[in-house]
């Protein structure tokens, strides 16, 4: 009987503590996140996951797809880019290319900083400049090669006696940037919608922390900086000041970084997410099948400008012979990988540059058939057979396959172990390494076959081909051959499109007659959305644009 | 009593030291830097970001910077996220862990004792075989598992509470019953059997004899002597609590300390790897240390015994 008033006594101290739990201090953001579905039917907020705290917010420094995620909301270059990829106006109005190719002069609008300061050409200039100064703060800028199609920017850049007086950019006045090239850059125009070449208001120079939180932010884009809650979200609204607001329709963005990809899609399911999966998000692959059929109107995969492939050390054995080489991307079913392994739509890949790269009038890939080898299992074991004659050996040891530690590199891997085992006869040990030991390693040569990925930098087939030159640092193949070097740099010079195309055409025809790679295939991203959501797309090179989109319920 | 602390705190001085030094120069025994990436950046470009954070230098001379600037507790910069000391990472982070940590440890405790009370009081009855198959499916279910549980039937079915993140009151709820699951289960069994142990004891017999009331045997009495154990855990649990909240933060999406301390080793942040290994560190010796401490004042069969080594 007494053990009851115990009990209750107890209970009432549960009941308590369930309060106290409940009173815990809130955050300041809720009152503004609840904006998320109350809106009218036309403004809503978007909501997405970054996964993670994006690593800086300043043009200059950002080299990822979680930091360009947030700038591009915020800021805007001289150009655009359109669903397509294609080059549209951004705060240059227009502009007029020399004869040569070699100088660009843009012509600016009238377009507004959103503290309502007009941007002016200078702020272009004050913000190359800024992103070469060998002496930036907090560090120099990673990302300033971006900027090396400039006159002297690399030699300002890299201390190489170039005055930062002597990098060609220059502001004409107000309204007009001249800026002159090393070489004719045909591809010029679509790097201004890249981070690097972002502008940043001039104040920044007075407060070397600017860019960590949101009140010293501040953009000349669709949105501006509303709240930053550090590792747990972002929220941006709209400009005020940008040219054309009137095409700005959503009432905000708003970025959460939540690491799981389960708790993700769960808070997809819920209602507190937008937008789940690529490219900063991730849909968990054994959900990808279910999802399919269960949110069939939700679900999108879209093919971007981006690969996955082997890389074949051509410095060790057996890798040095090219019949084996040929051998073993040949006796691989691709098809089955895409299909069976990864499932998110991947196009099985049988070159070096991915569709959605611009060629002459189409996609370079559409001109240019990857039909550089087939699948045929019976002339990859004539292949290798001969190959190993010429090497003089009767039988290969087992080969050694290795990738940075992740599930679906993982599962890749073992599909492609049992193929090149199925198929060729020949043992793969799969190995996974951790990411900064596989780099090394990669760079280095220390491996047999080895994981690579690479997405489109800029929408031109040199972003591709002029990977496998013998200087480039992402090689990583022992790849060299002059032939291929001379090709490309004639590619470099020429201005003609017809003829650079034939020049890539034949690059990339030498490269994979060498088969330094296993290309496997060419990515897919996979997202939901919420239905309503209409105009926020992924473009050609897997760039999420959220900001002209809306809502229409 | 102020030599057994000094030597305690001698002790931790000493452990923090290796323990830093060792780190130091296992960290850069690991091949890669703050640099690396997919997309390899130029030389020229490298070696400029490796002069500005000194990692140029040889090693012995990185080591002898770091530590001095660790003596006037200066952790420095995160190489990653720019602009950001690393105590101001620290400190965030921290917060989070902290007071989930807070909740989920009184969770465990109320819910440990009063678990172990009842199994105690009905011994091999139905409630107390009931109290210890939760008990044991409570020690033996990992949190993540708990977590992702919660999560799915109470987040995405029911609809009850938010999935992720800490904006509601009520987001408090599932974190902290998944954190508090495990110390919650184990103090139960703690309590219960110390409990039966108490109620055995003379005392009590003498005081029922007395003819006091059941609940005043109970909380008077039996209660205070049971509890003993559950105290000694405590200091243990706390550090593991705060210390040990990753997968679950992970989970529910909270920017707690612990995705900083796995993302800054693949990330090669050597100034947060450091000053995130010697903050836990420098946890769980307060920990051990508050807790050594506690049982001098307590039992003064330790007191005794330092007294004879020193």
């Amino acid at each position: 009987m007494k053990l009851k008033s115990t009990m209750s006594t107890i209970a009432a101290v549960l009941a308590i503590i369930l309060v106290v739990v409940g009173c815990t201090p809130k955050k300041e953001e809720n009152g503004t996140t609840d904006t998320g579905n109350a809106g009218t039917a036309t403004s809503k907020v978007f909501r997405m996951n970054l996964s993670t705290e994006p690593p800086t917010l300043d043009p200059a420094q950002s080299q990822d797809q979680v930091s360009f995620t947030v700038l591009n909301g915020l800021y805007e270059g001289l150009t655009r880019k359109n669903e397509a990829g294609e080059v549209v106006p951004g705060i240059a109005e227009k502009w007029d290319i020399s004869e040569d190719g070699k100088t660009y002069t843009f012509h600016l609008r009238d377009a507004k900083w959103s503290n309502g300061d007009p941007v002016t050409a200078g702020d272009f200039e004050f913000s190359w400049k800024r992103a070469l100064d060998p002496q930036l703060k907090p560090e120099p800028s990673a990302y300033a090669y971006q900027l090396y199609y400039i006159e002297n920017a690399e030699s300002y850049n890299t201390g190489g006696g170039a005055t930062v007086d002597q990098v060609g950019v220059k502001a004409k006045d107000d309204k007009t940037l001249e800026v002159k090239l090393n070489s004719a850059t045909p591809y010029f125009l679509s790097l201004m919608s890249f981070q690097t070449y972002f502008p940043v208001h001039k104040s920044v120079k007075d407060n070397e922390a600017w860019a960590a939180s949101a009140s010293t932010i501040i953009s000349n884009g669709p949105f501006k900086m509303s709240d930053w809650q550090k590792s747990t979200s972002i929220k941006l609204v709209p400009n005020d000041n940008y040219y054309a607001k009137d095409e700005v329709k959503l009432a905000g963005v708003q970025f959460v970084m939540v690491p799981d990809s389960l708790t993700e899609l769960n808070m997809y399911k819920t209602d507190e997410l937008d937008w789940a999966g690529k490219p900063t998000g991730e849909i968990p692959a054994d959900q990808i099948e279910a999802l399919r059929g269960s949110n069939k109107d939700e679900f999108y995969q879209k093919g971007i400008a981006s690969m996955y492939y082997y890389l074949l050390n051509t410095k060790e054995k057996p890798f040095t012979n090219e019949k084996i080489r040929k051998a073993f991307s040949m006796a691989l079913t691709r098809k089955d990988i895409t299909d069976k392994v990864t499932k998110a739509g991947e196009i099985p890949a049988y070159g070096l540059v991915p569709p959605g790269i611009k060629g002459e009038t189409e996609e370079y890939r559409t001109e240019v058939k990857d039909d550089y080898f087939t699948e045929d299992l019976a002339e990859a074991k004539k292949l290798l057979a001969e190959g190993m004659q010429e090497l003089g050996v009767t039988k290969l040891d087992p080969i050694k396959l290795t990738f940075n530690t992740s599930d679906n590199h993982k599962r890749v891997a073992q599909a492609v172990a049992e193929m090149w085992h199925k198929n060729l006869g020949v043992d793969v040990e799969i190995q996974n390494q951790e990411w900064g030991v596989f780099l090394e390693n990669r760079n280095k040569l220390n491996y047999q076959v080895a994981r690579a990925g690479w997405g489109a930098d800029y929408n031109d087939p040199m972003t591709y081909i002029d990977l496998f030159t013998s200087k480039s640092g992402n090689n990583n193949t022992g790849y060299a051959s002059k032939e291929y070097d001379d090709l490309v740099a004639k590619a470099y010079a020429e201005q003609d499109t017809k003829k650079r195309m034939e020049l890539f055409k034949q690059a990339e025809k030498l490269f994979m007659d060498a088969r330094a790679i296993v290309p496997l295939y060419y990515y897919s991203d996979v997202y939901l959305e919420k239905p309503g959501f209409k105009g926020i797309f992924i473009d050609y090179k897997g760039d999420i644009d959220y900001t002209r989109g809306y809502y229409e319920g | 009593m102020i030599r057994f602390v000094l030597k305690k705190l001698l002790f931790i001085f000493v452990s923090l030291f290796v323990l830093a030094s060792a780190t130091f120069f296992l960290m850069k025994a690991i091949p890669g830097n703050p640099f690396m990436s997919e997309k390899e950046i130029p030389r020229a470009i490298k070696e400029m970001l490796e002069a500005k954070y000194g990692l140029n230098e040889p090693i012995w001379k990185q080591y002898l910077t770091y530590m001095n600037n660790l003596l006037h507790l200066d952790l420095g910069m995160s190489m990653k996220q720019q602009y950001t000391t690393v105590a101001s990472i620290i400190g965030t982070g921290f917060l989070y862990s902290l007071q989930l940590g807070i909740f989920a440890i009184i969770l465990s405790i109320v819910a440990g004792v009063l678990l172990g009370i009842i199994a105690a009081l009905n011994h091999r009855k139905f409630l107390d075989t009931f109290t210890i198959l939760l008990a044991v499916l409570g020690v033996s279910i990992p949190n993540f598992v708990v977590a992702a549980g919660l999560q799915y039937f109470l987040g995405v079915k029911l609809r009850w509470f938010d999935v992720a993140g800490l904006n509601d009151p009520t987001d408090y709820v599932l974190p902290m019953i998944a954190l508090a699951v495990l110390p919650a289960a184990f103090i139960a069994r703690l309590t219960r059997s110390s409990m039966l142990e108490v109620l055995t004891a003379d005392y009590i017999k003498t005081a029922r004899a007395k003819g006091l009331s059941g609940r005043v045997i109970l909380v008077r009495h039996a209660l205070r002597n049971a509890i003993l154990p559950v105290v000694t855990y405590i200091g243990p649990m706390t550090a593991n609590i705060i210390t040990g909240s990753v997968v679950v933060e992970q989970v529910f999406g909270i920017g707690g300390l612990g995705k900083f301390f796995v993302n800054s080793i693949t990330n090669r942040d050597y100034t947060l790897i450091m000053g995130l290994t010697l903050f836990y560190a420098v946890i769980l010796m307060a920990a051990r240390f508050l807790t050594d401490l506690a049982y001098a004042f307590i039992d003064p069969r330790i007191k005794l015994s330092s007294r004879k080594e020193g």
